[in-house]
């Protein structure tokens, strides 16, 4: 029931970024709401893995960039269409997930962690030796025409960015109410148990890794096209790191909700910030909201609604 | 029945988020058209740029204020509206959209660095506007917009005017010498560097014994000079940015790595922390420069500028010296000042043709646009460091010290060759 | 291009940056390794190291790592301070370990900003009578800069080591991660002994931010370069492991010393970090840990 509700507000919201750009014209609305909504995608991404099972990844730089330098190969390659790329860049970024997770899984949480930081460094490493994606100078990248009912290029990576976020989500409420999900709230709670109730954690957990690395290499796959540029400092920017493990945590690890609340406020933060106060300040937001949310919210925003909600009338 | 209540209070925050998020757009709204002639741009406060995009932005003030002072343009005065763009090129076009679209600014000028201005290309593209770069390498090679226009004195052929006196001054030596070694960090500029490097080589007939970079953020640069030195190069060329030209050049004195020439295209040798910490160590290096205060380098209005820069760089903690970027800085926003009152108007046509029918006399020499935006004759000059006693700070004012020795038009002391006759 | 020289060389210079290493990875041998608290931030408190040591320096004259000893003290209240709210916030109600990372997240940020603030963003360096000579031993050279760095590397690991097994708060420090339980039976509150020990991985940072400014010029935003190395020398040392994490240090800077003078500088970080990866594929305990 409620299932179907969902997907008529997705298709409400898809149809209103449709809207969005027939009429508003202000460019800006397209490329800082493009920015939320990459976030959007990249915080439930993240979290399917470390809210759900447990798991922290300290590397969404790396996974992104992947998506990123997939789709500038493939534009090089062969200019390919978007779609291609997209899917392409998930394809990669999943099987990067596999890989990592099938090295480093079978250890404690931490070492999965430490892992992924080194695995960033070395995919940054890689890139900027790449001379055929733009080494270390980066890459210009010319953007085809718009499809057809979108009359500039902004606007049209705006409603592409709608329906991934859109997918994402749906992806993240999909794994909640599945018997996968389920299987990542025992891990998450405690693996030893889970696994002496015969629940498959290693299977799990590299379908955790291999889907959260496929979501984020998607959400990197149309930037080529947003920036027209890509250089390493642009696709392996900590922010990516911090705010995909600091949006979950503002909104709430537990629900597919909770990432889209931390990315849509922390995101709508920091793109007002960056051109309202900007400066260094920025970075100290950050910083001070994360430790705020941390020792004061826990469970981030949904879990102090929750709270809220009990205190009501028993 | 609780379970239903908490679900339906999430969905009211997420839609109050939602419906805050629409408001706010719209409160971004349209600035009020004003008196003021506004400027936007972005500009690296913060990051791995912003040792150089602060002093940028200081000298671009300057230049508003004495505009404003002598009555403004067209008899308004200017604004300057800047956001950081943390040297990351993602901030770029949500900054100049912000600029074009919700402040509505009159006009746009970039930020500083090759990597920060491409990804506003499209956005000035678009709307035609007219786009001044600061110290871009190249950025409108491909794309060949005619309203471009490069502030910083690479020419034709950025890539190679860094390095072009290195060379030539090298091949006239007598004896010749042969082998070469190349080496730079893994980023933008030094690796655009070493492209130019490697043509010079080719062209003037060195033979490259050693051609490899490194991680910027390398610790340790004595294997690096160590392997250098064992293929013994009679010249080697250094590509890199601040901490790495500091690291390159301690680790050279430790290992005693001493070519006949040493030096190339090491950013951050201007700065003055660098200068006053490295001292006499710099001696005999061979760097590029832009400006340097020669003699032969006084163009009208420079010295006035520095007088004015100077303090106020020091209370911002900038570059106090302010020799390297911010002269540029000024003679932008010279260039555009003087397009505006020449025109007299704000047409982005006519500004842009004006640009590149007129020669303009900035802080920083006289100034003339190729058909692409780049200057017509590039103005890279070569410098030695030469007699650097003890680490005052004051013996980099004066002449003497970062002598130009290319190309002739600047020239201000010669060369001393070999390296290690400069070190005594 | 390869010869006996250069190679004994590479070897030498690896050797004398791992000891460096070490000394910036100790914070995180003593407060991962016996604490089990991921402190991310670690590299910030070795920054803000480097910039006291710097301050002092550009001031008096002052030589850095006298400078360093100095704030030692005030590193060591600051590091139990952090280390309150960390325990009040998480460790007491037994909270996982990710709010804990988050909380170190954020607090990385904060004194970077916090510095960037206070001392801009241009590079500083520190000026000493040692820095940018060099003597030679046969056919190897050796650079003050880095030897004594190296020197006092091995300094701190051993001072650490000793105070670990034989002083009793050393002692107790091995036991609290292991058994807490035990030794509030003996009448040792484990509360003080990880606060006393967090203190103390910070005051590391104080010394090892010296050295840091000794090598190399610093700027604020430095220190997320090393958040990767110090937690792979401390995973490949060995959890628990001081000596553990001064070989694993000199592992790695063999490994980017080698890698830096006959393959490619290039490669030298993606090295390390691949050595790591090798070995939590193969033995993840880390080379000695328990």
């Amino acid at each position: 029931m409620r299932g179907r509700w969902l997907l008529i507000l997705a298709a409400l919201l898809l149809a209103g970024a449709i809207v969005v750009t027939r009429t508003v014209d202000n460019r800006y609305v397209y490329f800082a709401g493009y920015g939320i909504l990459q976030y959007v995608v990249l915080a439930t991404a993240w979290n399917i893995l470390g809210g759900y099972t447990g798991y922290v990844n300290f590397g969404t730089g790396g996974f992104f960039a992947l998506g990123v330098y997939t789709s500038v190969f493939l534009i090089r390659a062969v200019k390919a269409p978007l779609p291609v790329q997209i899917v392409a860049a998930g394809l990669v970024a999943g099987l990067l997930g596999l890989g990592i997770g099938y090295l480093t899984l079978r250890l404690r949480g931490t070492f999965f962690s430490i892992s992924t930081l080194a695995l960033a460094v070395v995919l940054e490493t890689i890139m900027v030796n790449w001379e055929y994606v733009g080494g270390a100078r980066g890459t210009s990248v010319i953007r085809p025409a718009p499809m057809v009912p979108f009359d500039n290029y902004p606007s049209f990576l705006f409603v592409v960015m709608t329906l991934l976020a859109l997918g994402a989500v749906a992806t993240a409420w999909l794994i909640e109410h599945s018997k996968i999900g389920r299987g990542f709230a025992a891990i998450r709670d405690n693996e030893e148990a889970a696994e002496c109730m015969g629940v498959p954690t290693l299977r799990l957990k590299l379908l955790a890794t291999t889907v959260s690395g496929a979501l984020m290499g998607v959400a990197g796959a149309p930037f080529p096209y947003y920036l027209t540029f890509v250089d390493p400092v642009s696709t392996f920017n900590l922010s990516y790191a911090v705010n995909s493990l600091a949006m979950p945590m503002v909104g709430g690890t537990t629900s597919w909700l909770g990432p889209v609340i931390g990315a849509i406020l922390l995101g709508t933060v920091q793109q007002l910030a960056t051109v309202t106060i900007s400066s260094e300040l920025n970075l100290l937001l950050v910083g001070l909201v994360l430790v705020a949310f941390v020792v004061l919210a826990p469970e981030g925003i949904l879990g102090l609604v929750r709270r809220l909600a009990r205190r009501g009338p028993a | 029945m609780r379970r239903n209540r908490s679900r339906t209070l999430a969905w009211t925050v997420a839609s109050i988020l939602i419906g805050a998020l629409i408001l706010s757009s719209a409160w971004l709204g349209p600035a009020r058209a004003a008196d003021p002639i506004k400027i936007g741009f972005g500009m690296a406060l913060t990051g791995g740029l912003a040792g150089n995009g602060q002093g940028a932005l200081l000298a671009m003030q300057i230049w508003r204020d004495d505009v404003n002072k002598a009555g403004g343009l067209l008899g308004r005065p200017v604004e300057l509206v800047y956001y950081d763009d943390q040297t990351n090129p993602a901030t770029v076009p949500g900054i100049y959209t912000k600029l074009l679209d919700v402040d509505k600014v009159d006009l746009v000028v970039s930020g500083y660095g090759t990597n920060l201005i491409a990804p506003a290309m499209p956005i000035v593209i678009e709307r035609k506007l007219v786009f001044m770069g600061l110290f871009g390498l190249g950025n409108n090679l491909k794309l060949k917009y005619p309203r471009y226009f490069q502030i910083a004195p690479n020419g034709p052929d950025p890539a190679g005017s860094f390095s072009e006196g290195f060379f030539e001054l090298a091949a006239k030596q007598n004896p010749k010498p042969k082998t070469l070694a190349l080496v730079g960090a893994d980023a933008e500029f030094p690796q655009n560097a070493l492209v130019g490097a490697r043509e010079h080589a080719k062209h003037h007939g060195f033979q490259v014994v050693y051609d490899k970079t490194y991680p910027p953020n390398t610790v340790d640069y004595s294997p690096i000079v160590r392997a250098i030195k064992s293929v013994n190069p009679d010249i080697v060329f250094v590509a890199s940015y601040p901490p790495d030209s500091t690291g390159m050049i301690l680790a050279a004195q430790e290992v005693g790595l001493e070519p006949k020439m040493f030096g190339g295209g090491m950013v951050g040798l201007h700065f003055t922390s660098l200068l006053t910490k490295l001292g006499p160590k710099l001696n005999g290096i061979v760097d590029y420069g832009f400006w340097v205060p020669e003699p032969t380098m006084k163009f009208p209005g420079v010295d006035e500028f520095l007088k004015k820069y100077q303090p106020a760089a020091v209370k911002a903690q900038v570059d106090p010296l302010g020799f390297y970027l911010p002269p540029w800085a000024y003679a932008m926003m010279q260039v555009l000042g003087a397009a505006i009152e020449g025109t007299k108007g704000l047409d982005q046509q006519k500004l842009a043709d004006y640009i590149h029918a007129h020669e303009f006399s900035t802080v920083v020499g006289k100034v003339k646009f190729g058909p692409d935006g780049e200057w017509a004759q590039h103005q890279t000059v070569t410098i030695q460091f030469q007699n650097i006693k003890g680490s005052d700070a004051e013996q980099f004012r004066q002449p003497g010290k970062q002598v130009v020795i290319w190309p002739d038009k600047f020239k201000s002391g010669n060369l001393i060759y070999p390296y290690s006759a400069a070190r005594k | 291009m390869f010869s006996l020289d250069l190679l004994l060389n590479a070897i030498v210079a690896g050797v004398l940056l791992g000891g460096f290493y070490a000394a910036v990875s100790l914070g995180i041998s003593v407060t991962f390794g016996l604490l089990d608290v991921v402190n991310i931030a670690h590299p910030v408190f070795v920054i803000l190291g480097a910039y006291t040591a710097f301050v002092l320096n550009n001031a008096y004259g002052l030589d850095p790592l006298l400078a360093s000893l100095l704030f030692v003290p005030l590193f060591f209240v600051i590091g139990i301070g952090v280390y309150q709210v960390y325990y009040l916030s998480f460790e007491k109600k037994g909270e996982s370990s990710l709010r804990g990372l988050v909380f170190f997240f954020g607090l990385l940020f904060i004194v970077e900003v916090a510095l960037l603030l206070k001392f801009g963003v241009d590079y500083r360096l520190v000026e000493a009578p040692y820095i940018g000579r060099s003597f030679q031993i046969g056919e190897v050279g050796i650079a003050y800069r880095l030897l004594v760095p190296f020197l006092v590397g091995i300094l701190m690991t051993a001072a650490i080591a000793l105070f670990l097994s034989r002083t009793f708060y050393g002692r107790a420090a091995m036991g609290v991660a292991q058994d807490a339980l035990a030794l509030r039976l003996m009448g040792v509150d484990p509360v003080r002994i990880k606060t006393i020990v967090f203190g103390l991985g910070i005051a590391t940072a104080s010394v090892a931010g010296a050295l840091l400014i000794i090598i190399s010029p610093v700027e604020p935003s430095i220190g997320r370069a090393y958040i990767g190395r110090v937690f792979a020398i401390t995973v490949l040392g060995g959890l628990g492991s001081i000596g553990g994490t001064l070989a694993a240090a000199v592992i790695l800077g063999v490994a980017e010393s080698l890698t830096s003078t006959f393959s490619g500088p290039s490669w030298s970080l993606a090295v390390s970090f691949g050595i790591l990866l090798l070995v939590l594929a193969v033995r993840p305990a880390g080379l000695f840990g328990r």
